[in-house]
């Protein structure tokens, strides 16, 4: 059985081409794919979001019990509505999920996690919950509205009460408020400001309605993953896995080194991982020609291979992009192999795109 | 659904095929198959003077989500390549009966032109498709 977010009518009454998505009915776009990423990137767009997994975890253990659940620490979260990103780890330092944590208050704390890893993610987090002081709730009678792009929260701003606007729009970025029952967090998977907003499901479609009476436009998961990209924002399940572990996924930024004395689930791992260093490396690519970069091609170099794990035709640069995983040493020009041809391309680091502006050399 | 063109042969795998004036063939995508792919940004054409047989896959076209071989409906030398889709992929979104046209063959032999199917069949085609 597909399931349906409560979005779902306003997609096709919008004529959304609607595609299954991790056994959701989603939108993959409403016409143009392109004409989506550039509203983004210029204007504002919203994604809904909804398929996502939202869990809160209560209890005077929460704070350490996430301390040990995640690579990054939330005992950075000193404020309540400062939020944070991590992975989720396995002993071995792969890569269960990633995710966003907000810190909501004393005891309070929110988790988004993956739709296509949601059974996993949860049995994973109610098995290392065992003696600690926290209570698991998945919240999956809740919608979430990405509202992206650089004048999106200004028009965002107009479908909350307004006794909440200037609290909201004084919001930094990885920061969150909550207005009565909704959170709204500026965060986002595009690479340009805006607002998450989580609300109930009831009101998703009365307040999508009124975000595309105030000029933003419905994009759909086409154009998210094509912003992502250009934002140098990594996949879960594409870009990385069990298999991987951070220091392989360009994520090394997001583990907390720090105290040395906290220990959390694959700190072992990732501790041998460090001191020996790690084979490959994930990087971001450029194809200097024509062609379009996808997933699974090889990156050749004099006598190493490294592969892609993302691709696409970057609307923004108007070349091919990727990123992918080659050997540790591996630097510079490169090939990749499109359909028995290789062609010339470079790494460079990611991100490709960030707030409208190229941030690669071309 | 917009009319399909009387004057075109139509294939299973949603072409066209077009017969110029000059004896070759011009060969595109179907509106069907562009609104299908969504927003194409490359286009691999074939290479000019190479030989093909009915069926054969010679050109590549790539939306952002992904590529798809376009195969010749009918055998023959590849005499044009459609220039104008190297900086404007997108043509083929656009106009794909017209400006959008992919590539031409000069037909080895015309009867595998008979073979396709005229619009009426292909209308019905795609009504089953739903």
């Amino acid at each position: 059985m597909q399931q349906r977010t409560p979005l779902y009518e306003c997609h096709v009454a919008a004529n959304a081409r609607i595609v299954d998505f991790g056994g959701w009915d989603m939108p993959l776009h409403y016409g143009s794919q392109i004409d989506e990423h550039h509203a983004v990137r210029r204007d504002a767009g919203m994604f809904d979001v909804s398929h996502m997994t939202v869990v809160d975890l209560e209890g005077a253990g929460a704070l350490p019990y996430l301390q040990n659940l995640l690579a990054n620490d939330v005992a950075k979260l000193k404020t309540p509505g400062r939020a944070l990103y991590t992975c989720m780890l396995n002993d071995a330092g792969g890569i269960i999920d990633d995710l966003i944590v907000y810190f909501l208050g004393p005891g309070r704390f929110r988790a988004v996690v993956n739709a296509a890893t949601r059974d996993k993610d949860l049995a994973w987090m109610r098995q290392h919950s065992a003696g600690f002081d926290v209570a698991l709730t998945e919240r999956a009678e809740l919608a979430m509205i990405a509202v992206q792009g650089p004048t999106a929260r200004e028009r965002a701003a107009q479908v909350l009460p307004e006794d909440a606007r200037e609290a909201a729009l004084a919001a930094k970025p990885f920061h969150a408020l909550e207005v009565g029952d909704w959170l709204v967090a500026r965060t986002g998977y595009t690479g340009e400001d805006g607002w998450e907003i989580t609300l109930p499901g009831d009101a998703a479609a009365d307040a999508w309605r009124r975000l595309v009476e105030h000029g933003v436009r419905p994009c759909g998961l086409g154009a998210r993953d094509t912003l992502r990209l250009e934002a140098g924002m990594n996949l879960y399940g594409t870009d990385m896995d069990e298999t991987t572990s951070p220091l392989e996924s360009g994520l090394d930024w997001t583990v907390a080194w720090e105290p040395a004395e906290r220990s959390f689930i694959g700190r072992a791992a990732l501790d041998a991982q460090r001191e020996h260093g790690v084979p490959r490396k994930f990087v971001g690519l450029l194809l200097e020609g024509r062609g379009v970069v996808r997933g699974h091609q090889k990156i050749l170099f004099g006598g190493h291979e490294g592969e892609v794990t993302s691709g696409t035709f970057s609307p923004t640069l108007g070349r091919a992009i990727g990123m992918g995983r080659v050997p540790a040493a591996a630097s510079g020009e490169c090939h990749i192999e499109i359909r028995g041809k290789k062609l010339p391309a470079k790494i460079v680091a990611p991100p490709f795109v960030r707030n409208g502006k190229i941030r690669i050399e071309l | 659904m917009s009319e399909l063109p009387g004057d075109l042969k139509y294939t299973k795998d949603h072409e066209w095929a077009r017969v110029e004036d000059d004896g070759t063939v011009k060969i595109g995508i179907t509106d069907h198959a562009q609104t299908a792919l969504g927003d194409l940004v490359y286009i691999e054409p074939p290479e000019i003077g190479s030989t093909v047989a009915a069926g054969d896959s010679c050109a590549v076209v790539e939306s952002v989500k992904a590529a798809s071989d376009v195969y010749s409906p009918i055998g023959g030398e590849i005499t044009a390549a459609n220039e104008l889709l190297a900086d404007a992929p997108e043509t083929v979104n656009q106009d794909p009966y017209g400006d959008g046209w992919l590539f031409a063959v000069r037909p080895d032999d015309n009867a595998e032109l008979d073979a396709l199917m005229d619009a009426d069949a292909y209308q019905a085609l795609l009504d089953e498709e739903g």
